[in-house]
């Protein structure tokens, strides 16, 4: 390595050091400031959150290492097909903001198994909701905690397990500190970051590449060159001559695509970590201007990130395809030692070959690094890249400890509070809380450490299992008055049952010797978007259980008919 | 009105609103961007076909605007019937 290049690498290296010391300083400051003194304060941050501060909260809450760092990466891969994510997560907040959380912040309790227990009298409700919300919990934060690990040991180069316990160490003190008030805040600085991460690169690659510094325009924009040909033209042509299919078009079938966006959509919807955010906001009209909110500066980035996907894929084309190998750009080196791109010269011509027939194609890059590298693949200056690392940590350590008080808070309240020992007393129950953060914390970080190989099947689980369980019985809960105990529970048991099944079967292969083919799914719809058929057998089953079983006492009915009128919020949430 | 009559008229037009914004929602993300997409790609917007348009950028901005509507037509509701706060 020449002296330049070293002097260059090392100054990345400590504007991370900078950037990443300064936001984890400010993190911590906010846990010292807001620690919690009473389960109210822990579990919903003393429910007097205002609509700004939860919104930004939620944003940063929802969004994860995977929707800062991977989802580019993912779209620019797909192309249309990439689309199922951009509206799947963002579509369901509509769903929320309409169908769940203003009724849910009427109801005013703590977590979502409380909402499922008390309005379908029935502990057995109560326990099933928890084992869902535990399920999907745990799952989503391995993954976070992975990304952690990733971040600080690509960036500052250090052991991937040491990146896991470093992030364990800081979630650890603000959540167990401050619970759902220290998260809260610390949640609203960590959009800061992450959102200015983000959108620094995209505006200054849009800026290169099409000379139109809105990322979101640059995007349907001509290319600055001077050739007078759109963007999006231009990557269509390049993808096509490479073998691929147009950028434009995609490859998955219209009933797929069309299950894929409904599952996310409704599990966007059905996820406790997102709910119990709106249960922090004082009134009714807060919950749902805060889901407004919240969407508006999640649009920021999603509205951005496909954009990113273009501009990255075609950068990357443009700089790699049929170049000799012996004239690549340093990041391709620097990406080439962390085994993140492969090339091998199969005609030893010398040249990259980089092309959709697997037997020619000499090149294989991770997805993931579209995000990561994209500033370096574009020259921009270190402190930039430096930034991207600093945003990636915010989006996973914000999604990870919204993902830890949701654990925390059904044992220590659903589980321990109300069906083992309803006589602890509220100090008794904080204690409670705090000991099962730790106890969620060393979880998940050994599960960020031992990753087990099924993490990326499993958040299609995570999502399916949100819509099969949760969004029917809250939404029957709410529109339905007559919906009672049998119903609601059979529902969510079959719900999950066939996601299982199916997710057991068509994803894992574990009922037959392989991986069935494609051609044998049911209705042709893949194992990520089966959620959405799970959905509708939960709600046709809760029904047709439902006619056949007694009402629901006149006590339930009045809650019901309660949680539909906007006022009095304030009251509701002081028993 | 009882109080169960205001109630009842309430959430008749809380579903009525909300019938109307979910077919929107509805029309813009499956409709526009997934179900006739590729009718829509026939017309062109600068460098976007339309169809793809509305799948990776239209819906989004449609999603946020609907919510920011219901929030205006839920508080004006709430005022009509006496239940702001």
């Amino acid at each position: 390595m020449n002296k330049t290049l070293l002097i260059e690498a090392v100054s990345v290296q400590n504007w991370t050091y900078i950037l990443v010391g300064v936001t984890f300083a400010i993190y911590i400051g906010i846990a010292i400031w807001s620690r919690a003194s009473s389960t109210k304060e822990f579990y919903v941050a003393g429910g007097g959150v205002s609509p700004w501060a939860n919104g930004m909260a939620t944003a940063a809450d929802w969004m994860s290492a995977a929707s800062f760092i991977g989802m580019a990466g993912i779209i620019s891969f797909a192309g249309y097909d990439g689309a199922v994510y951009l509206m799947g997560w963002t579509g369901g907040y509509v769903l929320l903001a309409l169908l769940l959380a203003p009724y849910l912040r009427k109801f005013g309790k703590f977590t979502v198994p409380d909402f499922i227990g008390d309005r379908y009298y029935s502990d057995t409700a109560r326990i099933v909701a928890v084992i869902c919300a535990l399920l999907v919990s745990f799952t989503y934060v391995a993954g976070q905690m992975r990304g952690v690990g990733i971040v600080f040991s690509r960036f500052l180069e250090v052991d991937i397990n040491t990146g896991v316990i470093i992030g364990m160490l800081i979630v650890l003190f603000y959540a167990v500190l401050g619970g759902m008030k220290g998260i809260t805040y610390t949640q609203v600085a960590q959009y800061c970051v992450l959102i200015f991460a983000f959108m620094v690169p995209a505006i200054f690659i849009s800026i290169q590449m099409t000379g139109n510094p809105v990322p979101q325009l640059g995007f349907g924009g001509e290319l600055a060159d001077g050739s007078g040909t759109y963007l999006l033209d231009k990557l269509d042509g390049l993808s096509t001559e490479l073998g691929f299919a147009e950028y434009t078009e995609g490859s998955k079938s219209l009933i797929d695509v069309f299950a894929i966006t409904l599952a996310l959509m409704v599990g966007t919807a059905g996820l406790p970590h997102v709910i119990v955010r709106f249960f922090t906001v004082k009134r009714v009209r807060d919950a749902r201007k805060s889901a407004g909110i919240a969407l508006l500066l999640i649009a920021v980035l999603y509205t951005t990130a496909p954009a990113v996907a273009v501009f990255a894929r075609t950068n990357m084309i443009e700089t790699v395809s049929n170049q000799p190998y012996s004239d690549v750009p340093q990041w391709f080196k620097k990406w080439e030692t962390t085994g993140l791109i492969t090339f091998t010269d199969k005609n030893n011509d010398g040249l990259i070959q980089y092309v959709a027939d697997e037997a020619q194609n000499e090149l294989v890059v991770d997805r993931d690094i579209m995000v990561l590298a994209n500033p370096e693949i574009a020259n921009l200056p270190n402190w930039v890249i430096a930034l991207v690392a600093a945003g990636g940590l915010a989006a996973a350590l914000s999604t990870a400890a919204g993902l830890l008080l949701v654990i925390s808070s059904s044992v220590s309240h659903d589980v321990i509070k109300k069906v083992y020992n309803p006589n602890i007393s509220e100090k008794g129950e904080l204690i409670a809380a705090r000991i099962s953060a730790v106890g969620a914390v060393c979880v998940a970080g050994y599960f960020g450490i031992n990753p087990p190989d099924f993490v990326a099947a499993v958040v299609a689980l995570a999502f399916g299992l949100a819509a099969a369980s949760f969004f029917p019985a809250i939404v029957l809960g709410i529109f339905y008055k007559r919906m009672n105990k049998e119903g609601a529970v059979a529902g969510m048991v079959v719900g999950i049952g066939i996601m299982l099944y199916y997710i057991v079967k068509y994803k894992f292969g574990w009922l037959d010797d392989t991986i069935p083919n494609k051609s044998e799914w049911w209705f042709g719809i893949s194992p990520e978007g089966f959620g959405a058929v799970a959905m509708v057998i939960n709600f046709i089953v809760s029904i047709t259980v439902m006619k056949f079983t007694k009402a629901p006492p006149e006590d339930v009915q009045e809650i019901v008919e309660n949680i539909r009128i906007p006022s009095g919020a304030g009251e509701a949430s002081n028993h | 009105m009882t109080p169960q009559e205001k109630a009842k008229a309430y959430w008749k037009e809380n579903i009525r609103y909300v019938l109307i914004l979910l077919t929107i929602w509805f029309l813009a993300s499956y409709g526009a961007g997934i179900i006739f997409k590729d009718a829509l790609n026939s017309i062109r917007v600068g460098g976007f076909k339309l169809g793809f348009w509305f799948a990776q950028q239209g819906s989004i901005y449609v999603f946020v605007i609907l919510i920011f509507v219901y929030v205006r037509l839920m508080n004006k509701l709430d005022k009509k019937y006496g239940y702001d706060e």
